[in-house]
């Protein structure tokens, strides 16, 4: 082979590829990592200037951000030995443990309303795209476009009217209104995207099924599902990226029983002085849910499903 | 085992009618061609016929029964996909047990009707591969199992070798005919290739623009054209159409050609205006006793035979001959016609005329 071919990139354009990427990578991943290193820091070092790389880990951030704590006096405190690691270290600023943060909850609440609403919006999403795809639905392009227009403003424009209808319905501060939100404002994404998967896959596969002897839903089930799930795992992504995420209708919606992980991360900073360690563990534990979801989606997202069965 | 009768049977896609009343009939273990140019309405017909499509109006039989409104899974029809459509996530064994599934066939049995499929296809090896890196063939092979393990009545077939190679396509075609005379399951099979249709066919539907133009034989097609489009598009090359005007009567066995008198086969009914001679390349002769003269333009050279392009006063005709005869380019020669393999076309509507020759084909038609 010579060097210069049209199909393999020279070694030079790899290098320089090999790099930007890298370089990106990295610059992007600096706030991570800076997050991950506060979680362990004192809160002196997280604050100390110039801001230190290397310093003593220690797990203050994470007892902080799981435990309420109240200041006692030092008779109380010597009579009451430390019963664990945890305890010993809230002694140092003459504190004891007095029971679990909020934070758990929260954290529950996330994942429940996060997941909850992510699967409503996969599974009417699914539903709807299929419908869309192989259907004729009267005013199907009407439809589709209105199904978009709900994303064409920032759901927080209408929040007020939001907020008077929730408190209407009984929805404020639950889960199932929660649930119902964000499942209204993933729907719209769904249903593209998923249309845009579905129609990719052959009717053919379908027609053979029912010719086999399936009924249309044991098509559907059996054989467009399992093609369209590489859709399926990138639309749950997107679904509950937003949904986890979400901040503006949490803090509006949402208070003592509902109340995500979001908004509760920022009023950790008021209780006790300035604890960025506690803040900071608070957000690298919020990220790993994601985390997680998209790496074991991550297999379904890089498989060619279909790859070869059809010859085009 | 069944015989399948289409009765007026229409399709409308919105205001666009993509089949027109149309009716034949399928015998009992016949292999059975729907033959027609692209987008004639082929597959929707045999789509129709499997119930993938709902006809707008007219009637399917089945054995006698009426079918035509009942869901595929209700028809006991096998259905062969042009791009075989195996299921992606399934391997061979899986996508040939599918259909025995559904029937809910206990697993023991199904293992067995499949190990059996699969040795009359010369697949067993493969059983257990997945279906994304097979070759053509054994896609095909894959795909007639999953259509013949259930032993439906029909099987329905929409261009199967389209997307195999040429040189493959014919050993497969075979395939399929062997399979199809040991098995002497009833088959309908869509193609566009009217050579494949001419080999492979017990029987031809010609369809045409959402028409069937004619119904036979292959050799009844091929020699007793009902109409021009038929005459055109089956024969390589096609039929000579001599345009020529006259006024004929019913039993006239003559007609005018540019002042020669040309011998047909009895005519059943009378005509007026603008006509056409129609004759296949292997029924024109050069002769030198002819006084119907015609200029060699071209000659090519097929090893038995030749085909020899003439310009004739009415216009341009090939010709068929023994490859040992010679013929020099630009000599002017005689023409002459086998006279009883003649067809006589109306050219406004491409009808042919009836004649002794055709009036049995023309009859049922
Ligand atoms: N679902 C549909 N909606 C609208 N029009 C359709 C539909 N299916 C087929 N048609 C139209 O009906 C006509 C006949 O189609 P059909 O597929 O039966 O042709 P065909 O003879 O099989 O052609 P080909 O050789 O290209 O496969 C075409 O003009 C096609 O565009
Ligand atoms: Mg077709």
């Amino acid at each position: 082979m010579s060097s210069f071919s049209v199909t393999e990139p020279s070694n030079r354009s790899k290098w320089i590829a090999g790099f930007l990427v890298i370089s990106y990578a990295l610059i992007t991943m600096i706030p991570l990592v800076w997050i991950l290193l506060t979680g362990f820091k004192s809160p002196a070092d997280a604050i100390s200037y110039p801001p230190k790389v290397v310093f003593d880990p220690t797990l203050e951030g994470y007892v902080n951000l799981f435990t309420t704590r109240t200041r006692q006096t030092q008779e109380f405190l010597n009579a009451n030995p430390p019963q664990n690691w945890a305890d010993e270290i809230v002694r140092q600023y003459d504190m004891v443990i007095v029971g679990p943060s909020k934070f758990g909850e929260r954290f529950m609440n996330s994942v429940i309303i996060g997941f909850g609403s992510t699967f409503l919006s996969i599974f009417l999403g699914t539903l709807a795209a299929y419908a869309f795809s192989r259907f004729k639905v009267p005013l199907k392009d009407d439809l589709l476009f209105f199904i978009l227009s709900t994303r064409m403003m920032p759901p927080v424009a209408v929040a007020i009217p939001i907020f008077l209808m929730f408190r209407n319905l009984g929805l404020s501060d639950t889960h199932l209104g929660m649930i119902l939100l964000y499942t209204g404002v993933n729907i719209s994404l769904a249903v593209w995207l998923l249309k845009g998967f579905i129609d990719e896959i052959p009717r053919e596969y379908e027609e053979a099924a029912l010719i086999d002897g399936y009924t249309r839903f044991q098509a559907f089930y059996k054989v467009v599902l399992p093609q369209a799930a590489t859709g399926i795992a990138s639309t749950a992504i997107f679904c509950l990226i937003f949904a986890w995420n979400e901040y503006a209708f949490a803090v509006l919606l949402t208070s003592a029983t509902a109340q995500t992980a979001p908004p509760f991360i920022p009023t950790i900073i008021g209780v006790g002085g300035l604890d960025w360690p506690a803040v900071a563990a608070g957000a690298t534990i919020f990220l790993i849910p994601v985390m997680i979801f998209t790496i074991l989606m991550r297999k379904h997202l890089l498989r060619g499903i279909t790859f070869g069965a059809v010859r085009k | 085992m069944a015989q399948i009768v289409v009765k007026n049977v229409k399709k409308m896609f919105g205001d666009f009618t993509a089949v027109r009343e149309s009716s034949f009939t399928i015998e009992d273990g016949e292999f059975f061609m729907l033959l027609g140019p692209s987008g004639c309405g082929k597959t929707t017909t045999l789509r129709m016929i499997a119930g993938l499509e709902l006809p707008t109006s007219g009637e399917i039989y089945l054995d006698g029964e009426e079918i035509s409104q009942k869901p595929p899974s209700e028809r006991d029809i096998a259905f062969v996909f042009q791009m075989f459509a195996l299921y992606p996530h399934m391997n061979v064994r899986k996508n040939i047990s599918y259909p025995l599934i559904s029937q809910g066939m206990p697993r023991a049995a199904v293992k067995n009707k499949v190990e059996e499929v699969a040795g009359i296809l010369g697949i067993r090896d493969i059983l257990d591969s997945p279906v994304g890196g097979l070759s053509g063939g054994d896609r095909q092979r894959v795909a007639l199992g999953r259509a013949i393990v259930r032993e439906p009545k029909a099987f329905m077939m929409d261009e199967p070798l389209g997307a195999l190679d040429a040189e493959f396509r014919e050993h497969m075609a075979e395939e399929l005919r062997a399979l199809h005379d040991r098995m002497g399951a009833t088959t309908v099979y869509v193609t566009h290739d009217q050579l494949e249709a001419m080999q492979m066919g017990d029987k031809i539907v010609v369809m045409n623009n959402a028409v069937i133009e004619q119904f036979g034989t292959p050799q009844e097609i091929y020699d007793k054209p009902a109409t021009m489009f038929v005459a055109g598009f089956i024969g390589s090359p096609s039929m000579n159409f001599l345009p020529f005007q006259s006024r004929l009567e019913a039993g006239s066995e003559m007609v005018r050609l540019n002042g020669h008198d040309e011998q047909v086969p009895k005519l059943l009914e009378g005509a007026e205006g603008e006509l056409v001679f129609g004759a296949r390349p292997e029924h024109v002769f050069l002769s030198d006793r002819s006084s119907y003269r015609a200029k060699v333009v071209a000659a090519e050279y097929l090893g038995t035979t030749q085909i020899v392009t003439l310009q004739s006063p009415n216009g341009e005709v090939k010709a068929r001959i023994d490859a040992r005869e010679n013929v020099r380019l630009d000599e002017q020669v005689g023409l002459e016609f086998r006279s009883s393999a003649i067809t006589l076309f109306e050219q406004s509507t491409g009808r042919a005329l009836k004649s002794t020759l055709n009036e049995e084909v023309l009859g049922n038609g």
